[in-house]
């Protein structure tokens, strides 16, 4: 996407014309990023208000609690006063009264009270900067997040080993050995992908039912350990791209296929092995269906995405405490995402181009 | 590899094996067989057994009660019961409105980000792609804040610019007005457009650089550029996108569970096929009725993708097949 377009009169030189260009579009991309990161900013901001902004006519759109001073020992509110003078002062209304009220000037308490004439609930409260930090250990205590987070890594970070390893061995089978049916296989597995989930959920659910398992976790780790379609074929691809020639070295030296798949291929893998376990273990941070069938009825065992929603459920009202918990649930993945970035990218980049 | 090379090979005549290729079949199944097992166990049997199921009235509470009643269940399905149809079509409506949606925002953040006269690309990519990151239950709720009608600051904003009235009950009801709200689900979407981004921007950079060249001396313009050349070479990304974004629609439950409890507020609007399905087999636990509900999904996704690999050679271009 660029502007030097057609070779017309050169009204502008080339150079001012890129220069134009970068800030337009770059300007461009600014505002998208701008309203794409909006609901981002709104869920910080909430999560900082107090319980009662919401509520409150004439409240700002930041964190803000309306100004109080004390005079005297007793706490009065601040409201914006409309001197004779034009002044707007901002003042403690002390002593209330239907067309007279009497002020005090936080700035200049010692001149006592001051009397003024007007309805004073016409007048505007004053609102200060007041970000309610404490709304986010307030969130993580009441949704019980320390337990929903060590459920959730305990789910993904064993299913994670799991679906690496399961998913490494079968793409070196796919990737290395002749074997008869290899592409009507591969196919089959290649569908699995697309297969919806729930046309296999009853049975298998039926099933687990009868084992025991529903109401515990492994239900959700047991299958990660069989091997998922587009892992398999994001570490084939990989292993393809591995010269021959070093199985073929390590062969003559009398080294096994295990020997082999553990060490050449696994070492030369990382890349493409830490993608993998990225996408598990982000898929697994998020999964939803699964803990919420398996897990019904035992908040104990809860991962966050399923915690979040009840939470969401049972506090609607408080919509800073929802926001601060949504903030809290997304902290890990977001950095884990920030420092593995450019692994991950291309992991997602192999899976989706090739197919 | 794709999958219409895998299709075209050649089939070789076939020769008995000798004892290496034999034992190099076996190595081979071993390491295949966590895939071999677990299609078995998690994907051939239970795919079968569902539709045995289909042809149960079945309750788990009491499986001794469990009654063979033939094709009842779909009888029921496919006549009867009205909410099957009903909440496909949802489905189908919010797919037709949420993918072109998506993958419109995914291509056009692609196009923006692959220019040569952006700033900072590399930051912009990692920031566009950051809110995938985040867990989709979470990003429904803040999302569902910020299209709060009273509180939110889309319609704070929109009253603000516009002077429209947004806000309040006679203003922008986004997830309670039956007329926006797969507007507002849509939206949700937005937030986890980074795959696909990514994914068009690797195939907007393998779109060679020469024909552009050649365009832009033959005078084409950017949008005749953008439409003759970038759009019809990245076609494949685009039906892959597609066949994705489909089928992740037929199942789509998370935002209306999460918001809603699957109630279909407004009106039933948001009761989809998948918020059907799963109150039939895990809030009524009719599990056999519940098991006909998925197969009937999985026909119509199979029939999906079948139409959509049958378009594909209309309008999708492979380089491979021109040689």
């Amino acid at each position: 996407m660029n502007t030097e377009q057609k070779p017309r009169k050169p009204l502008v030189s080339k150079k001012l014309r890129t220069f134009f260009s970068i800030v337009f579009i770059t300007g461009l991309a600014l505002a998208v990023l701008f309203l794409f990161m909006l609901p981002m900013v709104y869920g910080i901001v909430t999560a900082l208000k107090t319980d009662s902004q919401f509520s409150k006519t004439g409240a700002p759109w930041w964190p803000a609690t309306e100004g109080q001073y004390v005079y005297e020992g007793r706490s009065y509110e601040i409201y914006l006063v409309p001197m004779e003078d034009g002044e707007m002062r901002e003042m403690a209304l002390v002593v209330k009264g239907r067309e007279r009220s009497s002020f005090v000037d936080p700035e200049n308490p010692e001149a006592g009270l001051i009397e003024w004439e007007g309805a004073w609930r016409q007048l505007e409260r004053t609102w200060s900067l007041d970000p309610q930090w404490d709304n986010f250990p307030k969130a993580w205590n009441t949704i019980k997040f320390p337990r929903l987070l060590a459920n959730t890594l305990m789910y993904a970070g064993i299913t994670t080993f799991g679906a690496v390893l399961s998913a490494s061995l079968v793409a070196f089978g796919f990737a290395r050995f002749r074997i008869p049916g290899k592409n009507i296989l591969f196919m089959l597995m290649l569908s699995t992908v697309i297969l919806p989930g729930a046309v296999t959920l009853i049975p298998t659910y039926f099933v687990f039912l009868q084992l025991g398992w529903v109401g515990t976790w492994l239900p959700l780790i047991v299958p990660a350990f069989f091997s998922w379609g587009t892992n398999v074929f994001l570490l084939r691809q990989f292993f393809l791209s591995i010269p021959r020639e070093l199985d073929e070295a390590a062969m003559l030296d009398g080294a096994g296929p295990f020997r082999i798949f553990f060490s050449i291929i696994i070492p030369q893998s990382v890349p493409a092995l830490t993608a993998v376990g990225l996408f598990h273990f982000f898929w697994a941070w998020n999964d939803f269906f699964g803990p919420l069938i398996y897990l019904a009825g035992n908040p104990e065992k809860f991962p966050i995405t399923v915690g979040l929603t009840a939470f969401n459920t049972l506090y609607s009202q408080s919509t800073n405490l929802i926001q601060a918990a949504s903030l809290l649930s997304a902290v890990i993945p977001v950095i884990v995402f920030f420092l593995a970035q450019r692994v991950f990218m291309q992991g997602v980049v192999i899976t989706g181009v090739e197919k | 590899m794709s999958l219409s090379t895998l299709l075209k090979r050649k089939k070789t005549p076939r020769v008995p094996m000798t004892k290496l290729q034999k034992k190099e079949a076996r190595w081979g199944l071993v390491f295949l067989s966590p895939f071999l097992i677990g299609f078995v166990l998690f994907y051939f049997l239970p795919m079968v057994a569902s539709f045995g199921f289909s042809l149960y009235n079945f309750n788990p509470a009491v499986p001794d009660q469990a009654r063979f009643i033939g094709f009842a269940n779909w009888h029921r399905a496919l006549f009867v019961d009205k909410e099957v149809g009903l909440s496909f079509m949802r489905t189908l409506v919010f797919a037709a409105i949420s993918l072109p949606i998506g993958l419109g925002f995914s291509f056009f953040l692609a196009i923006l980000l692959n220019s040569r006269n952006v700033l900072g690309n590399n930051l912009f990519r990692t920031l566009f792609y950051m809110p995938t990151m985040i867990p989709l239950v979470a990003v429904v709720l803040i999302w569902a804040g910020v299209l709060n009608e009273q509180t939110g600051w889309i319609n704070i904003l929109i009253e603000r610019v516009t002077g429209i009235t947004a806000i309040g009950p006679q203003g922008l009801r986004w997830l309670a007005d039956p007329k926006l709200v797969y507007l507002a689900y849509a939206m949700f979407g937005l937030w986890g457009v980074g795959n696909a981004m990514i994914i068009f921007l690797a195939g907007l950079q393998g779109v060679p650089t020469e024909l552009y060249e050649a365009a832009e001396i033959d005078g084409a313009s950017w949008l005749q550029r953008l439409w003759k050349i970038t759009v019809p070479l990245i076609t494949p990304v685009i039906f892959y996108q597609l066949v994705l974004g489909v089928i992740g629609s037929l199942q789509y439950f998370l935002a209306p569970f999460v918001l809603n409890q699957g109630t279909g507020f407004p009106e039933g609007m948001t009761r989809f096929y998948m918020i059907y399905f799963y109150k039939q087999s895990f809030t009524f636990f009719n599990m056999g009725y519940g098991a006909t509900l998925a197969w009937i999904m999985f026909i119509f996704s199979l029939v999906l993708t079948i139409a959509l690999f049958g378009t594909a050679r209309y309008w999708v271009y492979y380089a491979a097949e021109e040689k």
